[in-house]
């Protein structure tokens, strides 16, 4: 499977035909059809049954589609996985992970699946949602539970709510969460997400959040409208200036392979191999925002 | 019937109408003749145009059953002049009236019951809303003709349409006839659609809600064109007559249409100094003027002129500096109407300067870009704005085909699917505006654009904007929504779409 961004990943409500038709026609990286939070109780079957139809006749052409399905923990979540795994979601997005456990159910869930209607092993991915300190806690047996899970990410409500915090909008209650979970990616090699900024209309405050997420090492955030998608691209583009340094970067390399050079240097510094995947990195960024 | 350039079978002649020209392309027609003239007219030195009450004016203008009578739309949906005319002549037994209004809104649904009491019995003009869904459950015997803002002007200056008497809703007027529409109770700003009808109806009555002293300052319909003056309480609601301020859509989805036209502009190469732009207020032109005007600001690019319907979002770039000059055929917002008032490069035109193909030269000629809408449009890129896709006609033409006639660059601009139906179809129901003067077509799922303009396709390309067939665009509708049924529709022709040249472009069958 090819290598993609996740710069963003817009939320979509599940029980909402016109904005799930639509969903793909944003920009977003990704989109996640929502069962959960944005489905009342008397609208889960009806809103996966809609989600379900979706994934089968709409073309997202690029857009990673994602389904955030309710939590095990209530009665929807199984038959969530059930309906929506057979139609083969790039991946399930499960919120309140809380343990290995929780992970190791949903892989067995989709092996089957994917065994019984012939999909490709391992080809739908769980992206789990830590949302409480005891998920906090268990982040590092969570993010390593199954190969199948490619991104982490949190709830900054429920998370707050749980440990006793008060939610603010500059948001340093979540420190701790960020780089936690950050670092548990970081172990095994997956991608990690920010929690939304809940305030669709302060782009401003969104700038702010998501240049500070983007220092900490996160690779996209979740957005909840179409409006914060092109601000945090904006963020997650690199400058002229970085690109031409890694463009500079990449040359010197592929010069120094030509003279069969083993030390490189670019400007007096030396090249190593987190350099050079950095800058990969800078390029594929540049690429993807349509600036290289 | 004949079939004419573009396909559609066109009736020779109609009972009530006469004989019909084709259309033959959009810039085939030559005009020939002279254009019609009113009635000589003389007003002795110390006579009143004053008259005491409407009723005195019109028995005076000489009202009679089967006159043609008209009236502008500059007051919207605030208008009371329409309802009291026609209910004044009502009451004095006169029937079998056309009248020839520039435009119809909701707030002249009273207009049915004149139909069907026979003092109404033909419509040359704009037919919108309630009055043309009864149109098509055919309630004339004489078909509808539908004419743009330019082709009404060309209509009424070479005599297609002779106007007996045009009432002319003034929001300020002064004893001798001067006629503005920038101050008064009931201010609207221009009066561009109604100045031919002052200047080529026979007889001409002004109403007013506003009487000042001799003479009106400014005065955009000058008193040689008047007959009388009749002072009433109101002649509107400011409510209707004036949006507040105009706000750009909300809607993510109109908003990418919006940014991708931006990026089509631009990449057209048009954007530079000198350039000219021409945007409705619809929530989409509306976010499209904004967008152009941060981008020109941004790139210091001096504009030339904005046109047409006059928004605050103009206005805003008048201002700047962002253009030197604003034409004006109708203000859409308080904005537009104070800015009107008292900005010499903010001008007012009428609507044979506006759009006329047959005069000298109008303004849409030099006009770059245009942003309009579409209830469907079809693969020939002939556009619809009339019908809707049950077939009924619920929509005027305004300057639709005008504009798209005269800019260098007509960007069509609609979502894809309205509701559960697509916008993009095999052949519209209607053709108002031919694919011939049309250039490109934005959707929120990508731009297709005419194969005749294949110097736009190339930048277009090369500017990387997303660019695609129109058929598959088509096909993308489709295969969201099925493919929809065709509307039931009558044999009986209900309307004739008029081209701006005189031609007939297309028929409306009634609906089922």
């Amino acid at each position: 499977m090819k290598k993609r961004l996740r710069r963003t990943a817009l939320y979509i409500p599940g029980n909402d035909p016109s904005m799930i038709q639509n969903a793909g026609i944003f920009g977003s990286d990704s989109i996640v059809l929502d069962l959960e939070d944005a489905v009342s109780v008397d609208e889960k079957d009806s809103a996966r049954l809609l989600v379900r139809n979706a994934l089968k006749n709409i073309n997202y052409g690029d857009t990673e589609v994602i389904v955030r399905i309710n939590s095990l923990f209530t009665p929807f979540g199984k038959e969530d996985l059930e309906v929506i795994g057979r139609v083969h979601p790039d991946g399930i997005r499960l919120p309140k992970a809380e343990s290995a456990q929780d992970i190791q159910e949903v892989d067995s869930f989709l092996s089957r699946i994917e065994n019984e209607e012939g999909f490709e092993e391992n080809s739908i991915k769980i992206m789990p949602s830590i949302e409480s300190a005891i998920g906090l806690f268990n982040v590092f047996e969570i993010v390593r539970a199954s190969n199948r899970v490619a991104v982490i990410n949190f709830g900054a409500e429920d998370y707050t709510s749980d440990i006793g915090a008060e939610r603010t909008k500059e948001g340093k209650e979540l420190f701790d969460i960020r780089t936690r979970i950050l670092l548990a990616a970081r172990v095994v090699g997956i991608e990690v997400q920010d929690s939304v900024f809940a305030h669709a209309h302060d782009i401003e405050g969104l700038i702010r959040e998501t240049k500070f997420i983007k220092q900490l090492g996160f690779d996209g955030k979740s957005v909840i409208h179409p409006a914060q998608i092109e601000p945090v691209h904006q963020v997650f583009t690199p400058t002229q200036e970085e690109i031409n340094r890694a463009k500079r970067i990449i040359l010197a390399i592929e010069e120094a392979k030509k003279r069969k050079s083993g030390v490189i240097s670019l400007d007096g510094r030396m090249i190593d191999a987190p350099v050079v995947a950095k800058a990969h990195r800078i390029l594929k960024y540049a690429q993807a925002a349509g600036v290289l | 019937m004949v079939t004419n350039e573009i396909g559609r079978k066109i009736p020779e002649e109609i009972k009530g109408i006469g004989k019909l020209k084709p259309y033959i392309g959009a810039f085939k027609t030559v005009p020939v003749g002279n254009r019609m003239a009113p009635n000589i007219a003389c007003k002795k030195r110390g006579e009143t145009k004053i008259i005491n009450s409407l009723k005195k004016a019109v028995k005076k203008a000489g009202i009679r059953d089967g006159m043609t009578i008209s009236f502008h739309h500059h007051l919207r949906n605030g208008d009371y002049v329409v309802a009291m005319v026609l209910d004044l002549l009502a009451d004095l037994g006169i029937k079998n009236l056309t009248i020839a209004p520039t435009a119809l809104f909701p707030v002249h649904k009273s207009i049915i019951k004149h139909i069907e009491n026979g003092v109404v019995s033909s419509i040359q003009g704009s037919v919108n809303g309630p009055i043309g869904e009864i149109s098509s459950r055919g309630v004339f015997d004489i078909p509808v003709v539908l004419r743009s803002h330019g082709g009404r002007a060309r209509a009424i200056e070479a005599g297609d349409i002779k106007i007996d008497i045009a009432f002319i809703a003034a929001p300020s007027a002064d004893n001798y006839g001067n006629l503005n529409g920038i101050d008064g109770p009931s201010a609207c700003g221009s009066l561009g659609y109604t100045m031919t009808d002052a200047m080529y109806a026979d007889k001409v009555i002004a109403i007013t809600d506003h009487l000042v002293d001799f003479p009106l300052s400014p005065i955009s319909i000058p008193q040689i064109y008047v007959d009388y003056v009749v002072k009433v309480d109101k002649i509107g609601d400011p409510k209707g007559i004036m949006s507040g301020t105009l706000e750009i859509t909300k809607n993510p989805l109109r908003l990418i249409i919006a940014q991708r036209v931006v990026q089509a502009i631009e990449a057209s190469g048009l954007l530079q100094d000198g350039f000219s732009l021409q945007a409705g207020a619809g929530g989409t032109s509306l976010a499209v003027t904004k967008f152009v005007g941060e981008k020109m600001e941004k790139r210091g690019i001096k504009g030339s002129f904005g046109s047409g319907g006059i928004t605050g979002y103009f206005v805003k770039m008048l201002k700047k500096n962002l253009f030197n000059t604003l034409f004006d055929v109708q203000s859409f917002d308080l904005e537009a109407v104070q800015s009107l008032k008292i900005n010499p490069n903010h001008l007012e035109m009428s609507a044979s300067f506006y759009a006329n193909p047959h005069n000298k030269g109008c303004l849409v000629n030099n006009l770059d870009t245009v942003i309009l809408g579409a209830t469907q449009i079809d693969s020939d890129f002939n556009v619809n704005v009339n019908t809707e896709s049950d077939g009924l006609l619920l929509h005027g033409i305004g300057g639709h085909m005008d504009t798209a006639a005269g800019a260098k660059l007509t960007i069509i601009a609609t979502p894809l699917l309205r509701g559960r139906m697509p916008i993009v179809v095999d052949k519209v129901i209607t053709v108002t505006t031919p694919g011939e003067t049309v250039d490109v077509l934005v959707t929120e799922r990508g731009i297709a654009v005419n194969p005749a303009r294949k110097d736009l396709i190339e930048k277009f390309r090369k500017a990387k904007l997303p660019i695609k067939n129109i058929r598959d665009l088509r096909n993308e509708a489709c295969d969201l929504t099925g493919i929809p049924e065709e509307p039931q529709l009558a044999d009986k022709i209900i309307g004739l779409v008029e081209y701006r040249d005189g031609t007939i472009i297309d028929v409306i069958r009634g609906v089922k």
